[in-house]
């Protein structure tokens, strides 16, 4: 074989991503940023750059909730208001409150409350109600399971359906069906929450009597009947969260698809379903997933209402319910999992687009 | 800018506001009867005296909605003033001033938007006496977190731009770089997001007062009227709804504004749209 | 002979959408009509706009975001693909017709490996068993030069570098053994160095394989090389027609004369280089995260002079020009400006002094504020400089246009209303406006079309005459050099690999990568590839 003679394959070539002369060049090609100094974290990163974002994405996110600890404890101390006068009333005598302060611990300095109270909660003992007097965690814990219980059953319907949709907007992108899901898509998103749910329970539970209201459920029902009963919830859930999700889904197809290697692929006559399947899927799943975690993040947070509209025993009922009796540890308990939830969602998100680039698996 | 250019939709969603605020502003003069006077039986149907029946007082509902559209509009823009005035100085701040400014802003924004933003303000309320200001004031305290991260986004983006090096090559003050050079440039994106706060302001008063924890009674408020009236819901009766309806209608129509304002909205190299 | 591929008044339309009016049909293409043998080379040449990645996506029957092929024929073996249905085109797509687009690193799938990617439409569409293709890719990857090519199929795109992205690229075209290559401008995104050895392995990939080509580029030095037969394009009309040698050797047209002779531009440089405006003194600098761009870097400019800093990415000589401007000040080392240290930072310096060096940015589409009529991109400097206001501000501004050869009427444009060439020349009177003495241009033209570049090119040079004023010119591009410079200075990363006046500078004896960087620079020559293929062969033999 005759080939030219090249320089040497490889001469004059820069590495691409270090175009020296416009932008900062970062010397490795993570991105990860050089917070947790050492020369050992450095090389760590530079050769597992996945393992070594994945566990920096950990350790931000349990100090995201350290941080968020100290914030709903402490802030709520900071802000103005005096407990002991609140749980009593304003008729209360000096010496009252000043008995009340001793009962609950308010007498003692904030840092140690603050330990006391997160060594509690990393135990899963977060006090007593000041209300009712029983165990915090015995409390939540019944009712973070229906919570739950709730949450799974409306992500179970409306990621399929989402994804699904999204996928049928972008089939038809600027024709009707995409028009119309366009339009019904920005009329949910501007719905609030109990005005879907009160209209769901207006024409299927009073006027045409096919569900039940109010959602309760208890310990001696049977699965099919606490499904029956959750059945309006979470169709309300379902409706909040499809607008949004669907739409995310649509943009992040969308911007797949229009990409250069999709071009590639299409001008090697591959068929649709091998586009898709073989050159979009993958590089569509990160994005979608992201979609998918955030809206579940945003699904745990959405329980609060639908369940004070369906009276559904779970957590965002308690929470609203202890709020308006002014129930301090409940509230903190309540706030510290709702948050804890939410950023791990958000961690999860985080942590799947980041698995999902072939760039982190497959380091230089 | 022409007129013409302007779709159906939008269209809509400036009639729709528009008539909210003619109601807000002249609510004495339209609504027939007080805000807070019991004027029949309770729960009376639509139609007649009352041409949206009365509600579980016996007040009459279109004009404690008339009255409400006033609470729930002024509330929740000012609210959205204020909390976008405090993330676009903030954001803006960070953008211009980068290094150890921008980290601690940025890193404390991260940490206010690891708490759900109900979650926060039922914390928050929880602790706090209920006062209208003091409402308002968390309501734009939390939402600033969001249009802090957009426009330090916004602002970043711009910032890097040619043209405001440029500006600083030249000798420009901060104050002109940003009012001069930046702000025209992202007038577009950022009047969008105003929009989008204001809609999501609207909703999140909504969901306050109907948790109890918004606009206290007897005023009336969009919100709190569903809240008033959702247990006549179990007998079929639909007072609940109305007012449900208002805020889903107002909602959509900031939305339908807000969406036009987006595709409108010209990149910075395709040609200037005329704002 | 048979044609291969024969293309008859082929008209494509598109619709655009401008913001805030109504749909508008476009006719990007319009009346072309040309023919391919077997084994042959086609050029397609023109300008940005003139329609010629078009017309070779119509080889495919691809119209690209929303361009409709709507009349004319294109003729494959005598089978107009036009006419074929979905599967049929998908049958000519990716077997008989290839690809090659301009930017590899977009048009790979980055959640691949290149050699599933290179063999997938050949074993998709039967034409060979997946052993077969291995086999045939790796053969590929050794005629194209490809470094290991043995494992090279392993890696993931963004695991190797651009040119070698490019030559895979090249390979995937090629593996299906296809009857016609489309190459979409296929080295432009490359450095001169790394060009040169893409050309030749795609040049000898052709070659070998007799697979005939359409070669897509606005560089005609580089179509010189691999065409048999040119088309020069406008404004999506055919200009001219032809042999590549009568093309290139006799043209018929106006405009295609311009274009051969546009890198003909020569000027001496000057006698006197002595006396110094600027002077930088072994500066080293870097960014906040410790990686360091630029080592010792020394050079200096006489009044009234053009100095050309010439290098290729990665070199560090846009750092050199944040470094003088003050945005990125010197670790060690410094400059002098006039006779008189700068202080390092921008934020050190007087408005004076910064006044006196302005700077002309590559794309001026960024460096003017689009929310700016032409008065206020050209009357700030005299406001802010001069305190220069109302009908004299106006006076200027009139008077700068003129210098820039662009009437009052452009006053009130806003930059999206003016051409390309035009916004670089309202860049350039901002900068004049400062009456700098020193105005700092980078890359000024290399966003630009040829014919337009050489008119600002042209424009430079004859307000330095008028005005006295000094250039740095940083550029990649040798012919600029040779066109402008009165001294230059080589950088290679981050490094000055030779400084002095222009003749001894672009003159024998040479280092290495001076030699390497003079030699890749295509000429507009016939057989020129080959001859620097041939005397890099004998050196080879040599060691």
């Amino acid at each position: 074989m005759t080939g030219p003679v090249l320089t040497d394959g490889t001469a004059g070539e820069q590495p691409r991503s270090a175009d020296l002369s416009g932008v900062p060049a970062k010397p490795n090609p993570t991105g990860a940023d050089g917070e947790i100094g050492g020369t050992f974290w450095r090389r760590f990163v530079f050769r597992r750059p996945l393992v070594a974002l994945i566990v920096q994405r950990l350790g931000l996110s349990v100090g995201l909730l350290f941080a968020v600890s100290l914030m709903i404890f402490g802030g709520i101390e900071a802000l103005p208001g005096d407990f002991a006068t609140t749980y009593l009333g304003q008729s209360a005598t000096p010496q009252a409150v000043e008995n009340i302060r001793k009962d609950l611990g308010l007498d003692r300095p904030w840092s140690e409350r603050y330990l006391n109270w997160l060594g509690g909660a990393v135990k899963g003992d977060f006090g007593t109600s000041w209300a009712s007097k029983n165990s915090v965690s015995e409390q939540i814990g019944n009712r973070l399971g229906n919570s739950l219980f709730l949450a799974f059953f409306a992500a179970l319907i409306s990621v399929p359906l989402a994804v699904g949709l999204g996928m049928l907007a972008v089939q038809f992108r600027n024709r009707m069906p995409d028009k119309i899901i366009n339009v019904i898509s920005l009329a949910a998103i501007s719905l609030p929450e109990f005005f879907i749910g009160y209209l769901l329970i207006m024409f299927f539970a009073v006027k045409w009597g096919v569900a039940t209201f109010p959602a309760t459920v208890y310990e001696s029902m049977s699965f099919t009947e606490r499904l029956s009963a959750i059945a309006l919830p979470v169709a309300t859930l379902v409706l909040v969260v499809l607008a949004h999700m669907m739409r995310m889904t649509r943009a992040a197809i969308l911007n797949v698809m229009s990409s250069a290697y999709v071009e590639t692929a299409e001008l090697k006559g591959l068929s649709t379903f091998r586009i898709i399947a073989r050159h979009a899927a993958p590089n569509a799943v990160a994005p979608v997933i992201n979609v998918i975690a955030l809206n579940l993040a945003y699904l745990v947070v959405g329980v609060v209402v639908v369940e004070v509209v369906f009276v559904y025993p779970g957590m965002g009922q308690y929470m609203v319910d202890a709020v308006t009796v002014r129930d301090m540890p409940v509230v903190q308990a309540c706030g510290l999992i709702f948050a804890a939830f939410y950023i791990f969602l958000n961690m999860a998100a985080d942590i799947l687009a980041i698995l999902a680039n072939p760039r982190l698996r497959h380091p230089r | 800018m022409n007129l013409r250019s302007i779709p159906l939709s939008a269209w809509i969603g400036i009639a729709g506001i528009a008539i909210a605020i003619l109601c807000a502003i002249f609510a004495p003069v339209i609504a027939p009867f007080g805000e807070r006077d019991v004027v029949g039986d309770i729960w009376l149907p639509a139609g007649g005296d009352f041409l949206l029946g009365t509600d579980n007082l016996g007040r009459d509902l279109l004009s404690r909605l008339i009255y409400g559209a006033r609470t729930t509009i002024f509330v929740a823009l000012a609210a959205t003033v204020l909390s976008f005035s405090l993330g676009m100085i903030l954001s803006f701040a960070a953008a211009v001033m980068g290094g150890f400014v921008d980290q601690l802003f940025s890193r404390f924004n991260d940490l206010m938007m690891a708490i759900p933003t109900l979650i926060f303000a039922l914390v928050v309320l929880a602790v706090l006496p209920q006062h209208l200001w003091i409402l308002i004031l968390v309501m734009a305290v939390l939402d600033s977190t969001r249009v802090f991260r957009i426009g330090r986004a916004v602002a970043l983006d711009v910032a890097v731009m040619e043209f405001v090096e440029a500006a600083r090559l030249r000798g420009e003050g901060s104050l002109w770089i940003i009012f001069r050079e930046i702000l025209p440039n992202t007038l577009s994106p950022l009047l969008a997001e105003f929009g989008l706060r204001f809609a999501f302001s609207i909703l999140f008063l909504s969901t306050l007062s109907f948790l109890g924890l918004g606009i206290q009674p007897p005023a009336a408020d969009w919100g709190g009227m569903v809240k008033d009236n959702k247990d006549g819901i179990i007998f079929g009766i639909s007072a609940a709804l109305v007012p449900g309806a208002a805020i889903a209608t107002l909602a959509i129509c900031v939305n339908l504004v807000v969406d036009w304002l987006m595709k409108r909205t010209s990149s910075l190299k395709g040609g200037r749209g005329d704002a | 002979m048979p044609e291969l591929l024969s293309v008859k008044n082929l008209k494509i339309e598109a619709t655009s959408y401008p913001p805030g009016e109504p749909p508008k049909v476009v006719t990007l293409v319009e009346g072309v009509s040309f023919d391919l043998q077997k084994g042959k080379v086609l050029g397609l040449i023109g300008e940005s706009g003139a329609g010629k990645s078009t017309i070779g996506l119509s080889a495919l029957a691809y119209g690209r975001g929303g361009c409709r092929i709507i009349g004319g024929e294109v003729l494959l073996n005598g089978r107009d693909i036009l006419k074929l249905g979905r599967s049929g085109i998908n049958s000519v797509r990716g077997a008989q017709v290839c690809y090659v687009a301009q930017s590899a690193a977009a048009a790979f799938n980055p959640a691949h490996k290149l050699g599933d990617q290179v063999i997938e439409a050949s074993v998709r569409h039967g034409i060979v068993t997946r052993d077969e293709a291995e086999k045939r890719a790796l053969y590929l990857f050794r005629v194209l030069g490809l470094p290991n090519p043995e494992t090279f199929g392993d890696r993931y795109p963004h695991q190797v570098s651009g040119g070698q992205l490019q030559r895979a690229m090249t390979a995937m075209a090629l593996c299906p053994n296809p009857e016609l290559i489309v190459f979409d401008e296929p080295t432009t995104a490359l450095d001169v160095t790394t060009q040169i050895d893409v050309l030749a392995a795609i040049k000898h990939a052709i070659e070998e394989t007799h697979t005939a080509a359409l070669y897509i580029t606005h560089d005609l030095a580089v179509v010189a090389q691999v065409s048999d037969d040119i088309m020069v394009l406008r404004h999506g009309k055919t200009v001219e027609y032809g042999t590549t040698k009568q093309v290139i050797e006799a043209p018929k047209e106006d405009y295609t004369r311009a274009l051969v002779s546009v890198r003909q531009t020569k000027r001496d440089e000057a006698a006197d280089q002595s006396g110094t405006l600027l002077k930088i003194e072994h500066v080293h600098a870097g960014y906040a995260n410790g990686f360091k761009v630029l080592h010792d870097v020394s050079m200096h400019l006489p009044k009234g002079q053009t100095l050309a800093i010439v290098g290729e990415s990665g070199s560090g000589k846009s750092t050199l020009a944040r470094v003088i401007t003050g945005l990125l000040p010197p670790s060690e080392g410094r400059i002098t400006f006039d006779g008189k240290e700068l202080p390092k930072a921008l934020k050190g310096r007087t408005n004076d002094e910064l006044r006196r060096i302005q700077m002309i940015y590559q794309m001026a589409d960024t460096a003017m504020n689009p929310r700016q009529t032409v008065r206020d991109i050209i009357g700030r400097p005299l406001s802010f400089y001069f305190s220069m206001h109302g009908a004299r501000k106006t006076e200027r501004v009139k008077e700068l246009l003129d210098q820039i050869e662009m009437g009052p009427r452009f006053l009130d444009r806003y930059p999206a209303e003016l051409s390309g060439g035009q916004k670089q020349r309202v860049a350039i009177a901002r900068a004049l406006a400062a009456r700098p003495e020193l105005i700092l241009c980078d890359e000024p033209t290399s966003a630009l079309d040829p014919l337009v570049a050489e008119g600002i090119l042209n424009l430079l040079l004859r307000l330095q005459e008028e005005t006295a004023v000094s250039y740095v010119f940083i550029t990649h591009d040798i012919a600029i050099v040779r066109a402008i410079a009165d001294s230059v200075a080589v950088m290679h990363r981050g490094r000055l690999v030779r400084f002095g006046p222009k003749s001894k500078v672009l003159s024998p004896p040479f280092d290495d990568y001076t030699d390497l960087l003079l030699k890749s620079v295509p000429e507009m020559e016939i057989g020129w590839l080959e001859k620097v293929l041939k005397t890099r062969r004998m050196e080879s033999a040599g060691n």
